[in-house]
């Protein structure tokens, strides 16, 4: 590891004010520590902001406002998520392992890095790891690569299983900058797609920080599920998954919700599938006619095509369960 | 006669190059550390109080030091193990303020004003802890490197109350890996522990 200045801040201010571009901010560590062993992140100062951020998780207004300090297991514990947002509780436990969770911050989760092999192998070229130097796995090991919104730049995809269901449920990403002016950053427009500059994963511009994420009221707390498939039964990256979220009323479907991880470099949506839902009442042939329209169209790489029916059938699953299965025991 | 193989000459240069060329390495190494201390930050040493199994210790380490290697390297408490050192394994699993994280992944500057508990700190005296006494009557480990850190899981997974089903326990005890296989041993010690 590089020798690095070791600073504890006491507030979002005075950690907005004492960071240079070379410093980096550090939270619970489980990313960027394991970057910093394999010389991958290479910052000369750490700046801990683990003290110095908002962890409360509390309702406001019509909505509910998380600290980017909260850790991971606390939105699987907090009585206001399980009631009203279960999906982000289950999302969260369908990633990383239990000690993990302990660790890992809200904001160091919607900041964490690609898992592609590529970026991790230094030996090998990345776009993400060294701006320009090409990408590894296009043509290379795709299994695990996009397919959805990538391009010839970059192939990865975004490994967060909580971001997911932020995605499904519009949450919003409260920031605030060196200025010291707060904005609200929409979900969909937090995360990106690679474009030309593949080595920014988000659009959190540079000198700000994450205070909150904001997660709007919403109908989605009876009828939802998150279906995560994977290598192993537990603890591993997500091949597909797939956050659904429904609200029924007189037996037909009012509003959906489909979102995706493990398909493109940002947790994915699928509008036109969730449109298709409304108005219409559950059936098997619906939500097949709605995973159709998910895969409609999805050009994979050589290398995983199996993931297209595997969404496929996944995005079925995951609707599904939405109305059947009985919510597992938080 | 036979002519003699080297000559003068031959033995005295040669010397002159061997001298030149050990001398060479230091020099090496003096220009690595010059370029070393341009290129790279100044390595940053800071002083740490850091509570663990409820004694205060009071060291000085390296800004880079990970909780484990602190515990391992300057307190010996070898007791909780280095397996992959990048979070996969699970095997330096410490508790944190009574929660289970992973020592490799820690910075030891981040730890001052909390309490660590170790493996060493589980038994009360003489008195194995309950998961300890269970792994042994369930044989829940076959050759113990990964015991440590699977214990420390156990006893938090415990108290967190998910020990419903052998499917639960499997689900969060999944970031301990075991390479003997003793998963059945060590699901049952869980259950026995869980249901005294």
């Amino acid at each position: 590891m590089r020798p690095f200045a070791f600073q504890k801040m006491n507030n979002a201010a005075e950690a907005l004010k004492d960071k240079k571009a070379e410093a980096q901010f550090i939270a619970g560590g489980t990313n960027l520590v394991d970057l910093m062993k394999k010389h991958i992140a290479q910052p000369e100062a750490l700046l801990d902001v683990s003290s110095a951020l908002p962890k409360d998780i509390a309702v406001s207004g019509r909505g509910l406002l998380i600290g980017v300090m909260a850790r991971n297991t606390d939105l699987t514990l907090n009585k206001d998520i399980l009631a009203r947002y279960p999906l982000v509780a289950r999302a969260v436990l369908a990633g990383a392992s239990p000690q993990i969770r302990n660790m890992a911050s809200v904001g160091g989760n919607l900041l964490q890095r690609t898992r592609c092999p590529y970026f991790y192998d230094v030996s090998t070229p990345c776009n993400k790891r060294k701006p320009n130097s090409g990408c590894g796995a296009l043509h290379g090991a795709e299994r695990m690569s996009a397919i959805v919104g990538y391009n010839a730049q970059c192939v990865t995809v975004h490994p967060s299983d909580l971001c997911v269901a932020l995605a499904a449920l519009d949450a919003e990403v409260k920031i605030m900058t060196r200025e010291k002016k707060e904005k609200s950053i929409s979900f969909r427009d937090f995360h990106k797609l690679p474009e030309a500059t593949p080595w920014k994963d988000n659009t959190l511009p540079e000198n700000a920080l994450i205070t909150h994420v904001y997660i709007p009221e919403n109908p989605f707390h009876q009828h939802f599920a998150y279906l995560k498939l994977r290598d192993r039964t537990s603890y591993a990256f997500a091949l597909v998954s797939v956050a659904a979220a429904l609200h029924l009323e007189n037996g037909k479907i009012t509003a959906a919700r489909l979102a995706s991880g493990g398909v493109a470099h940002k947790p994915w949506r699928w509008y036109e599938a969730e449109e298709f839902l409304k108005g219409k009442a559950p059936s098997a042939e619906v939500f097949a006619g709605a995973a159709e329209r998910v895969v409609k169209g999805i050009k994979p790489l050589a290398g995983n095509a199996f993931k297209v029916p595997m969404l496929k059938g996944a995005v079925e699953t995951a609707l599904e369960n939405c109305i059947t299965q009985e919510s597992y025991k938080q | 006669m036979t002519k003699h193989q080297y000559s003068r000459r031959f033995f005295l240069r040669s010397s002159v190059a061997f001298t030149a060329l050990a001398a060479l390495p230091a020099g090496v190494k003096a220009f690595y550390v010059d370029v070393e201390n341009v290129v790279l930050p100044p390595k940053q040493t800071l002083p740490l109080k850091i509570k663990v199994n409820k004694r205060e210790y009071e060291v000085l380490a390296d800004s880079r030091t990970t909780l484990l290697d602190l515990l391992r390297e300057n307190l010996g408490l070898t007791g909780s193990k280095k397996g992959c050192d990048h979070g996969q394994c699970g095997a330096c699993t410490v508790h944190i303020n009574g929660e289970r994280v992973l020592s490799c992944l820690t910075l030891a500057a981040m730890v001052p004003g909390q309490e660590v508990t170790t493996i060493e700190g589980l038994a009360e005296g003489n008195e194995l802890h309950p998961m300890q006494q269970a792994f042994i009557e369930c044989d829940g480990f076959q050759c113990g490197y990964c015991t440590p850190g699977q214990i420390m899981a156990a006893v938090a997974c415990v108290k967190e109350g998910r020990t419903g089903s052998v499917e639960e326990i499997k689900e969060f005890m999944s970031g301990n890996l075991c390479r003997c296989g003793a998963y059945n041993g060590i699901v049952q010690s869980i259950q026995k522990v869980a249901a005294q």
